[in-house]
């Protein structure tokens, strides 16, 4: 099953805290339920979006690095 | 509700200001209130006419550290007020003037950027920050 992605934030070349920054405002923008695409080349951003989902319960659902770029899936809560 | 993160800025130079703003932001997108008191030379930064000019690095950066930093910035690093003006839309961030730092550089707070909220004294800031940390930077 392919996810359904409703936003995608890309943070490539942006350096911390800006990728989490950027999440944290788009995640506003859609519904409880609906899932945002996170794009980053921050090496600090894989910790960081554990990090951040354990604290505002927003789920990690997927997650992968292609080259130099991560690539997170988000579950508003 | 969780207690807040208080940092006071002291330093006016790029480099504390920057690690501040850091701070900030990330405390902001977890959620955290942070409270920003702002003192001396930090707050001479915040003046709408110089915040985003360069206000040097501490003593210690050196020419290697300054090279690094500008190569940081040239690589496309945001701010520390791009920073904070992002992680103000969050919401959950105050920050407030010093008093007696603005009698002492002799500015109000039309002169200051809008990202400062308003101006306090030394016991409203405690009684904000609550049994939150207290940060010196």
């Amino acid at each position: 099953m392919t996810l359904q992605i409703t936003t995608q934030v890309d943070a490539r070349g942006l350096s911390c805290p800006m990728p989490i920054v950027k999440t944290a405002q788009a995640i506003k923008t859609i519904a409880s339920g609906d899932l945002i695409e996170v794009l980053a080349t921050d090496a600090g951003s894989v910790k960081d979006f554990a990090a951040w989902s354990r604290t505002t319960g927003n789920d990690l659902v997927e997650q992968s690095v292609d080259g130099s770029v991560y690539r997170f899936v988000l579950r508003r809560k | 509700m969780e207690e807040p993160l208080n940092l006071v800025l002291f330093s006016g130079t790029d480099d504390k200001l920057q690690a501040a703003a850091i701070l900030t932001a990330g405390a902001a997108a977890l959620g955290k209130p942070v409270n920003v008191f702002l003192q001396y030379w930090a707050l001479d930064a915040f003046r709408a006419d110089r915040i985003d000019t360069d206000h040097g690095l501490v003593a210690e950066a050196g020419e290697v550290g300054r090279q690094a930093v500008h190569a940081l910035r040239a690589a496309g690093q945001a701010s520390w007020a791009e920073t904070l003006r992002q992680a103000k839309e969050l919401g959950g961030i105050d920050i407030q003037a010093c008093s007696l730092s603005m009698d002492l550089l002799q500015i109000e707070q039309t002169d200051l950027d809008p990202l400062v909220d308003g101006v306090e004294g030394v016991t409203a800031f405690y009684l904000n920050a609550g049994a939150g940390q207290v940060v010196f930077i």
